[in-house]
């Protein structure tokens, strides 16, 4: 299948010399979600707002939904929505207003069905003749959604769409990205909470430094990276590992109370059955024992901390 | 309203009456060109500034350079809007001053063009300051410190005539002076310079500026870092 987005060779590097970008390469497939992590600084931000039309790239090509986003700019722009980071409202409009007011802005005609079905999906239709300044973060973050919606975009962009919000409305918020994929949207979002990009993601994008590092399908990177630890909690603590068990993954922990082993969930024989045998010999013995797979924030922070 | 009526009132009625004619016009019609001017000009320059520097401050300025708006349109948008509410405001200063003082407009249609163009020409000025100011003080500077000083000094209450020769010189590098003189000249066909000029002068301000605030939208200068 054709991508919808398609990002070649795309840099940045801002006129005080901060290179945000390096040559990026990266393809949105239709209907997915994709989750692009990344610390501070990173280059998320960045590559949303190119693609967006609100910063200029210095090199490179994009191609959304078939249109140049530069040089067929009209076409490209209007099947793309954006909900940014910050909650950039006009504080003195009505709720109504401003989402009236974007559907406008990009073209498309007066409908006031269509504003009351994304009103009210949002939660919203209640507050609509309210002022934007009177309401709550939570509620001026739904604005924000319901505005990027106004104009039925195909690609809608999340910067960071859990920033501030309580956990209840993000739970919510998840499920409307999923209603919205459900109906055909592709949805890029980008996020500091694993958890969101774990939840949602089909695929995960990590960038670092302005380089993406990776780009996988999010069950295939928890397979391929994802580590399995089994914690022993020991009976009597160890100084030190002892001599006979050197020739596996082992560590002390919690002042040699704990024993954790790592082990590949994809190997033919994990050494779990073993390693409990060559213990029992050794006259190590435990109180209890659990399991448990590393994740996508385990991922990212030794993908990330592995970059130079 | 209130700041022109207090004009005419101080300027206009009160001490109008006791002052002589100025090239066969009386004073407080003789100001009444003026008048409309300065109140154009600071409205120009602060409409338009504060209607593009709002959305910068606040950060609503991404939906308009996400939208599939082009550069012309959202200039269209910003500077006429800005531009059709100076204009207004000069059509009330206008009527404003008829309950004072008696005048006429022997060339209607080149007043309203003198008013269309600086308008439109001073919108796109304060919206190029209103790209480049990045705090609210210096949002003011230029309404405050030289687009009205220079207004006053520009002719508004007086006839250049009535200046010594070296600042009869000197005075033409005000570019407002240009703009009052064609403007009373539409109203009472006396005029301080050459209309030719006028015209000349305030349609090159106008390109000047578009092209300026053209140049922003396409390189994004200021707008898109």
């Amino acid at each position: 299948m054709q991508p919808i987005i398609s990002i070649r060779n795309v840099s940045k590097t801002y006129k005080g010399g901060f290179t945000a970008l390096k040559s990026v390469d990266l393809e949105i497939n239709r209907g997915e979600i994709f989750a692009l992590l990344g610390p501070n600084g990173a280059g998320k931000t960045t590559l949303i707002s190119i693609i967006c039309g609100i910063v200029n790239p210095s090199g490179g090509e994009i191609i959304a939904d078939g249109h140049n986003i530069l040089t067929e700019q009209r076409l490209a722009r209007k099947k793309i929505g954006l909900v940014p980071q910050e909650l950039h409202t006009d504080a003195f409009e009505r709720v109504i207003d401003t989402v009236r007011f974007s559907r406008g802005l990009f073209g498309f005609p007066r409908d006031e069905a269509k504003i009351e079905e994304i009103l009210r999906k949002l939660s919203l239709w209640e507050k609509r003749n309210e002022k934007i300044m009177a309401l709550s973060g939570g509620m001026k973050r739904r604005v924000m959604i319901a505005k990027a919606l106004a104009h039925e975009p195909k690609i809608l962009f999340l910067d960071e769409p859990s920033a501030g919000v309580d956990v209840e409305l993000r739970r919510d918020m998840w499920e409307m990205v999923r209603a919205l994929r459900e109906s055909g949207v592709t949805i890029i979002l980008t996020t500091h909470y694993i958890e969101e990009a774990e939840e949602m993601a089909d695929r995960v994008g990590v960038i670092s430094k302005g380089e993406l590092v990776l780009v996988d399908e999010k069950n295939s990177l928890m397979k391929k990276l994802g580590k399995k630890q089994l914690t022993l909690d020991l009976q009597t603590p160890l100084a030190a590992i002892p001599a006979g068990l050197g020739d596996y993954a082992l560590e002390l922990a919690d002042e040699g109370r704990k024993l954790i082993y790592s082990f590949d969930t994809q190997a033919d024989d994990t050494g779990i059955a073993m390693l409990l045998r060559r213990l029992n010999e050794q006259g190590v013995d435990f109180k209890d024992l659990n399991t448990e797979q590393s994740s996508l924030e385990d991922i990212f922070v030794s993908l990330v901390s592995a970059r130079p | 309203m209130l700041t022109t009526s207090l004009y005419f009132i101080v300027f206009g009625s009160a001490m109008g009456g006791r002052m002589m004619e100025v090239g066969g016009v009386s004073y407080g019609a003789f100001i009444v060109p003026g008048l409309v001017m300065l109140s154009i000009l600071t409205e120009s320059v602060s409409n338009a500034s504060f209607g593009i520097y709002m959305p910068r401050w606040a950060g609503t300025i991404y939906e308009l350079l996400s939208a599939p708006v082009s550069a012309i349109e959202a200039v269209a948008g910003y500077v006429g809007a800005a531009a059709t509410k100076s204009l207004v405001i000069g059509l009330v200063t206008l009527a404003t001053a008829r309950l004072f003082v008696d005048y006429e407009i022997q060339h209607p249609l080149w007043a309203l063009a003198f008013l269309v163009l600086t308008c439109v020409s001073f919108c796109l000025l304060g919206f190029l300051i209103g790209v480049l100011a990045d705090s609210f003080e210096r949002l003011q500077i230029v309404p405050v410190m030289v687009i009205m000083p220079l207004t006053f000094l520009g002719g508004t209450f007086y006839s250049l005539s009535m200046l010594p020769e070296f600042w009869q010189k000197v005075i033409l590098f005000n570019p407002i002076v240009y703009l009052i003189s064609g403007f009373r000249w539409s109203f009472y066909g006396v005029a301080d310079v050459d209309v030719g000029i006028s015209i000349a002068a305030i349609i090159g301000f106008l390109v000047v500026c578009f092209l300026a605030v053209w140049w922003i939208f396409k390189t994004g200068y200021r707008l898109k870092n």
